[in-house]
């Protein structure tokens, strides 16, 4: 397991070092100095093996962190460990920076006798350590809040303390996507999938039963078969198929697996109930119609129109879309019909940038582009359109069905619940060759 | 709330300072000393010097204090164990305190404080502490437990502690289990014998049911702690890889990687026909994939552990080719990481792919991935002939661009293209020869040098080349000065006229210039050669050489294994073994994947004791009854312990029916020599336990899989009640014939490129044979076997040559016996019945030694006239006389002397004295040697007496060796 922990500043000087096995001495707290914070060349790997002692370090900022051991410890759960501690340490005093650490290094110190003991991890959910971890100090308890505390830190439900009250019980819900796409300039796609997450911001009193449905392909045909419509009354809806997707660990996974169906206790506040990631149908917002024209050795015609697909009461954001010239560039004239052109020359590329778009619309660009002759043999390689934007809905397709809400102990019900979803598809590497 | 100015104190008098700060009366202050203190012992100064101080602000009501003067003590308490003391009663009351929270720090601190006085005050509050009605104070208590034993493990052991800790498993608060379970792995580990976590299907059962409520460590601990487990059967398996599989959809990479790890593992066990074999299959990819999108240390440990994956089960990723492409911010580690992946996925459907990204990635920036990108753009050419062509013209591009890491590593891979497709990429030479001067690296010098050497008779100027690397030849490295003179030499043998001087220059370099042995005697190999017979030189260096395989940095396949089992540690970061980086004892196991079959036996625990590699002929004999079991159970051991020998007599029986149940084992096609009992039938027994449990593949080789377990549940019931009809009838007197240890490794796929070797001897009617297994744990083809024994002490010489007809496909075994005759060189070895054996395929020739029974050597003649053994027995000085104990033999002297007939230890007389038996024999050697025995049997009395006399002593050793072994099987 975990040997010791040490926080250093970009100086290699330590900040905090915490040892856990008898193993690790003081000298390791040099060795990492030395050999990796000091090292001349890059770093190689996340994990250096120094004289038999593994080092593991991510860095924040300029700070490192590094976990020592000795023995062959699950190298996964290390580095699971170092951001956990990150997430907390964020948590409690912001930005993980020298000033910040230095100011909360008491702190620091008991929050890691707390989550890492003989170098096993333990409750490392920022709500239950807030409970009893304070900086004021412990205020003094009665006999039942310690005991809650305990069997909070303990229990199954680790991430969400009881007796949390709200006037206003709400929650948000939003379901951010990333679009991938590399596309043929025939208008083929070569790859393409999103990559999204559901994050919640849950304002719950007590201990809310939550259930969450989506449009998931699987569950859809199932109600299907079953003939069942009870609330899902409008048939036909679309439904998508998801690869794979990843939970909080709030979520009940073994009835995810049997059934399907994601249910859970939500921690308070924000966190990322879901990952998931999708492949088929995805609706590409927009398309990228490339001419390229070599009119001799030194000119070039381009033409770029590009196309938003969706419904034309959306309007579409940022949209910005780079088209790279060749090295020998040496003047550019553009000519768009909406939005901004300029061609940057250290960056090789027009960049067109257009505030708005509303769906169903298309928009062009032309540039006639002048190279200096050279006596290069090698051609231009092409490299690719890129684009960036961001749209009010979910490539991926995804629709959030339901979230319901059950409290039984305490007088509020699913429907006294104000809840808010909201979909924003973004562009990862959307590219289209030309 | 600015801490930070703790940090900054420099001064001289800091210590005085600070302790009268300590001292003082007013609460604030203190707690600021104390802070400050903390600080400096942070930043590394000695702060040991206010120890008694700081201890005495531990008696405080304030948490915050209390918890830094017990981070002091943690960090000083060794170095001062008699102040240590002080404080052990301020944690004893802790212990006591109403406030769980209080109680869980007190002997959470206890157990830090690693001074011997103290733990014995420990005991007593942590009893307590592990039977708490506060979970909180349990979960604190049970790794408390691992912390003592850390300390003090005899303590542990002698206070009970350890069952306690086996309770707490049945805890009903999920996070004492997990830390029960992560407590009780480490102690396990330390002690790899103990039966410590008696793993059982009840446990087991607890711990998953634990696993759906516990944190997220707690997950990570209970399924590395389920992956030690070996189920009883697939069914068994199958149920716990069912409820395993939701973890699959953790968001903690952790939880997701261990999980890889138990499916990975007890999918060995699962019927490959089976529909939930595949169903698990496709399970297991989504989130692999996913793992990638996680941060980018978390997708090096993925990577690395994908690699070893994608080498054990291709079929898994094999679809996922695009995921693995590398991204233009990954950091160097992943990109390196991916780019392995890619080359070990690359197939015939996705080459097109491949290759136009690694051609994009040959122009990145970082060299190390450029240049393993070229190589990789070589090896995809090796791999996928189809794609050869392009392979070839995409490194010609790359070496067009000049940039001079490039080019170099370009041309050491067309060199091994052209290895593999010789005849066919030539015309690239001359582009290749352009960059002569641009190359600096050994490695690629060497390569261009071969080149040119092997295509001398095609490049004019092939004679000027090489000559300008001469002009340096001293300043080369060793690797190029070899290339160099083997280069030239075939030069010459192409175009003898022209390069006559270079090639004497060269050789005159190589043999009198140069101090590497090496090279002087390749030098004088090929001078020799050179002067005395042209003809065969030219046979000799111009030899058509064998095609390079495909893959070459595979991971040593026993070795995987492991590796596999290791999923998500270090281990599997490394790609080593534990024991190459942990030190001491712990970890240091190795671990194996369970074996298909599903008997009973096999399951309990994979790491059998047999670590011991005794190289002296086994004595382990199971009981007779779970003979199979056993076996199933030792062939477990790691593959370089010696097999167990097993009585033949009673295997015979298992044995037929086995056999009659699985004619596709290689093993049965020796029936005819049921008769005399063993050789083949023993080894498809070996089968059946050890190689399967080996490598899966195997199964599938054999034709039946399914149908095994079956068979083999059948077959102890069977197999025992013909043993015991066997053993009445050794009673009776039955000769048994020549007794034939099982086999035993002889040689390591690992130090033959693959090739295992093991085998055993026996002499068959007055032959004497060496009954060898071959399997090919390679990825290639091996063909052309032969033998060759070196000089030894009776003159074994092979009488024939080794029957290898058909080539040793991988994965292969092959059953061959050697017939050996004794009129070979002579020379005395150490010890006397050692033999060096080499043995040569098309890859290369091996060396080994084994050790052969001298009973080996015992002729049927061996029986003496009595006149004739009474005189020589007064003949041979008593000074030759040696006397052994052979122990706990069950065997009236009839039986036992029926028994040694077998073996050609002839008994001439037999005298009874005062209720005991002495039986005198005589044994002849193939050289002519007599030996003769004395052997006392005293009725009731289990050990025998052995008196050997013989003209030549030193053998005496070795003949009692052979009465063990023939009395105890």
């Amino acid at each position: 397991m975990i040997g010791g922990l040490f926080i250093y500043n970009h100086k290699g000087e330590v900040l905090i070092s915490r040892v856990y096995r008898d193993d690790i001495g003081r000298n390791a707290v040099d060795a990492f100095r030395v050999n990796v914070i000091h090292a001349r060349q890059q770093v190689r790997s996340p994990v250096t093996n120094i004289a038999r002692t593994s080092f593991f370090h991510v860095k924040r900022s300029n700070i490192w962190l590094a976990a020592v051991t000795k023995q062959n410890v699950n190298a996964a759960m290390v580095f699971e460990f170092l951001y956990k501690m990150c997430d907390v340490m964020t948590a409690y005093f912001g930005k993980i920076s020298e000033e910040n650490i230095k100011n909360n290094f008491v702190l620091i110190y008991e929050l890691l006798d707390e989550i890492l003991d003989f170098g096993y991890p333990q409750n490392s959910e920022t709500g239950a350590l807030k409970t009893f971890i304070t900086q004021q100090g412990i205020k003094s308890q009665t006999k039942e809040e310690q005991s809650q505390i305990t069997s909070q830190v303990t229990g199954q439900i680790g991430w969400r303390r009881e007796g949390i009250k709200y006037r206003r019980n709400e929650l948000f819900l939003d379901v951010l996507e990333s679009v991938n796409l590399l596309m043929s300039p025939q208008g083929q796609v070569l790859s393409a999938h999103v990559s999204g997450r559901v994050v919640m911001k849950s304002y719950l009193s007590g201990m809310p039963e939550c259930k969450f449905g989506m449009n998931d392909k699987i569950v859809i045909d199932k109600q299907g078969k079953g003939g069942t419509t009870d609330d899902t009354g409008k048939s036909g809806k679309q439904s998508i198929a998801i690869d794979d997707c990843t939970f909080h660990q709030c979520v009940r996974l073994s009835k995810f697996d049997s059934e399907r169906s994601i249910s859970f206790i939500p921690p308070d506040g924000e966190y990322e109930l879901m990952r998931y990631r999708t492949t088929k149908d995805i609706i590409l917002p927009f398309r990228v119609i490339p001419l390229v024209r070599e009119v001799g050795r030194t000119k070039l015609e381009v033409k770029v129109v590009i196309k938003s697909n969706f419904k034309p009461s959306l309007l579409a954001q940022k949209i910005e879309v780079r088209i790279p010239t060749p090295l020998n560039t040496s003047g550019v004239q553009v000519i768009c019909m909406k939005g901004k052109a300029k061609y940057k020359a250290s960056e090789n590329a027009i960049v067109w940038k257009i505030k708005r778009m509303a769906g169903m619309k298309e928009s062009q660009i032309s540039a006639e582009i002048e190279l200096l002759p050279t006596n290069d043999k090698k051609k231009w390689a092409r490299p690719p359109i890129s684009m960036n934007f961001e749209v009010p809905f979910a490539p991926s397709g995804l629709k959030v069905r339901y979230l319901k809400v059950f409290e039984p102990k305490l007088n509020y019900s699913d429907h006294d619940v104000i809840k808010w979803v909201r979909y924003i598809g973004r562009s990862g590497i959307y590219e289209t060759r030309c | 709330m600015t801490d930070s100015k703790y940090f900054t104190t420099t001064k001289k008098g800091e210590i005085f300072e600070l302790k009268a700060e300590l001292n003082s009366d007013k609460k604030e202050k203190k707690k600021e000393a104390v802070k400050k203190v903390i600080a400096s012992m942070t930043v590394g100064k000695d702060v040991s010097a206010l120890f008694p101080d700081v201890v005495n602000c531990m008696q405080t009501d304030n948490l915050e204090l209390k918890k830094l003067v017990y981070l002091y003590l943690m960090n000083y308490a060794k170095s001062q164990p008699d102040m240590a003391i002080m404080a052990v009663n301020t944690f004893v009351k802790d212990c006591e305190d109403p406030n769980p929270l209080i109680r869980a720090l007190a002997v959470r601190t206890m157990g830090c404080i690693r001074v011997d006085k103290i733990t014995e005050y420990l005991c007593e509050p942590l009893r307590k502490c592990l039977k708490d009605e506060d979970p909180y104070v349990r979960k604190t208590a049970a790794v408390c437990v691992a912390k003592l034993h850390d300390i003090n493990a005899q303590l542990v052991e002698d206070q009970g502690f350890l069952d306690t800790l086996k309770d707490l498993i049945s805890d009903s608060n999920p996070m004492v289990v997990a830390n029960a379970v992560a407590a009780l792995s480490e102690i396990a580990e330390s002690h790899p014998n103990s039966n410590l976590l008696d793993l059982n299907p009840q446990t087991i059962n607890k711990l998953l049911t634990a696993l759906n409520e516990c944190t997220e460590w707690g997950q990570i601990f209970i399924l590395d702690c389920l992956a030690n487990y070996t189920p009883r059967d697939d069914r068994e398996s199958q149920s716990i890889c069912e409820r395993v599989t939701p973890r699959l959809s953790h968001a903690n990479s952790a939880v997701v990687l261990s999980a890889v790890k138990v499916l990975m593992k007890f999918m060995e066990m699962l019927p490959k026909d089976l529909d939930y074999y595949g169903t698990l299959l496709k399970k297991l990819a989504p989130p692999l994939v996913t793992l990638l999108s996680a941060e980018p240390e978390l997708q090096y440990v993925a990577l690395r552990n994908i690699n070893l994956i994608v080498q054990k089960r291709p079929e898994i990723l094999k679809h996922e080719m695009k995921v693995f492409f590398v991204k233009y911010n990954d950091p160097i580690y992943v990109k390196l990481e991916k780019l392995d992946i890619m080359i070990r996925l690359a197939s015939q459907a996705n080459i097109a792919q491949v290759l136009a990204e690694l051609k994009e990635y040959a122009t990145e920036v970082d060299v190390d991935f450029v240049r393993k990108a070229v190589r990789a753009i070589g090896r995809c050419a090796i791999k996928v002939e189809q794609s050869a062509e392009r392979c070839v013209s995409t490194l010609l591009d790359l070496i067009q661009t000049k940039v001079n890491y490039v080019v170099q590593e370009a041309i050491v891979v067309i060199k091994d293209i052209f290895r593999k497709y010789p005849n066919k990429y030539e015309s690239v030479i001359a582009t290749l020869c352009e960059n002569l001067d641009s190359l600096d690296e050994p490695e690629a010098r060497a390569a261009m040098i071969w080149i040119v050497g092997e295509y001398a008779e095609r490049i004019d100027n092939a004679d000027e080349l090489l000559e300008s690397f001469l002009e340096g030849f001293h300043d080369e490295s060793t690797q190029v000065q070899l290339q160099l003179l083997t280069a030239i030499v075939k030069l010459f043998l192409k175009k003898p006229t022209e390069t006559q001087e270079l090639v004497q220059q060269v050789l005159s370099l190589a043999t009198q210039d140069s101090d590497n042995p090496d090279l002087r005697d390749r030098g004088y190999i090929y001078w020799r050669l050179l002067s005395t017979d042209p003809v065969a030189a030219k046979e000799v260096v111009l030899a058509e050489k064998p095609l390079i395989s495909e893959e070459t940095d595979l991971i040593e396949p026993t070795l995987l294994d492991e590796l596999i089992c290791h999923i998500g540690t270090l281990a599997s970061v490394y790609h080593k073994p534990p024991s190459a980086f942990v030190e001491g004892s712990r970890g240091v196991q190795h671990k194996r994947l369970p074996a298909r079959a599903g008997s009973g036996e096999s399951a309990e625990s994979p790491e059998v004791g047999q670590s011991g590699t005794s190289e002296a002929p086994p004595a382990v004999i199971p009981s007779q009854g779970d003979l199979l079991g056993d076996l199933l159970n030792l062939d477990l051991a790691p593959a370089t312990t010696t097999v167990p020998s097993v009585q033949p007599s009673m295997q015979m029986g298992a044995m037929d029916l086995l056999g009659g149940g699985l004619d596709s084992l290689p093993g049965v096609s020796h029936r005819t020599e049921m008769q005399s009992p063993q050789p083949s039938s023993d080894y498809s027994e070996r089968e059946l336990g050890g190689d399967i449990g080996g490598s899966p593949s195997m199964g599938a080789a054999l034709g039946a899989p399914a149908a095994m377990p079956a068979a083999l549940s059948n077959a102890p019931a069977v197999g025992g009640g013909l043993g015991d009809l066997f053993d009445l009838g050794g009673g009776v007197g039955m000769p048994t014939g020549f007794y034939v240890a099982p086999k035993t490794l002889f040689l390591p796929a690992m130090k033959a490129k693959g090739l295992e070797i093991s085998g055993t001897f026996a002499r068959r009617g007055g032959i004497i044979q060496m009954d060898l297994s071959l399997t090919n744990k390679a990825m290639s083809v091996m063909t052309d076997f032969a033998i060759q024994f070196n000089r030894n002490s009776f003159g074994l010489a092979p009488a024939g040559p080794l029957q290898v007809l058909t080539p040793l496909t991988p994965n292969q075994t092959i059953d061959v016996s050697l017939p050996l005759g004794t009129t070979g060189p002579v020379m005395k070895m150490e010890p006397l019945n050692n033999l060096q054996v080499a043995v040569k395929n098309n890859i290369d020739v091996f060396y080994f030694s084994c050790q052969y029974p001298l009973s080996l050597l015992f002729v049927e003649d061996g029986k003496m006239e009595r006149q004739v053994f009474l005189a020589t027995w007064k003949d041979i000085p008593n000074d030759n006389e040696a006397q052994f104990q052979i122990k706990d033999v069950h065997l009236n002297s009839d039986a036992a002397s029926n028994k040694l007939q077998g073996s050609n230890i002839f008994t001439i007389a037999k005298r009874t004295v005062d209720a005991q038996d002495m039986l005198y024999q005589s044994i002849k050697l193939t050289n002519g040697i007599w030996v003769l025995a004395e052997m006392r049997v005293q009725t009731g009395n289990p050990n025998y007496t052995l008196s050997i006399k013989c003209r030549a002593p030193e053998v005496s050793q070795f003949v009692y060796q052979c009465y063990e072994l023939v009395l105890k099987n």
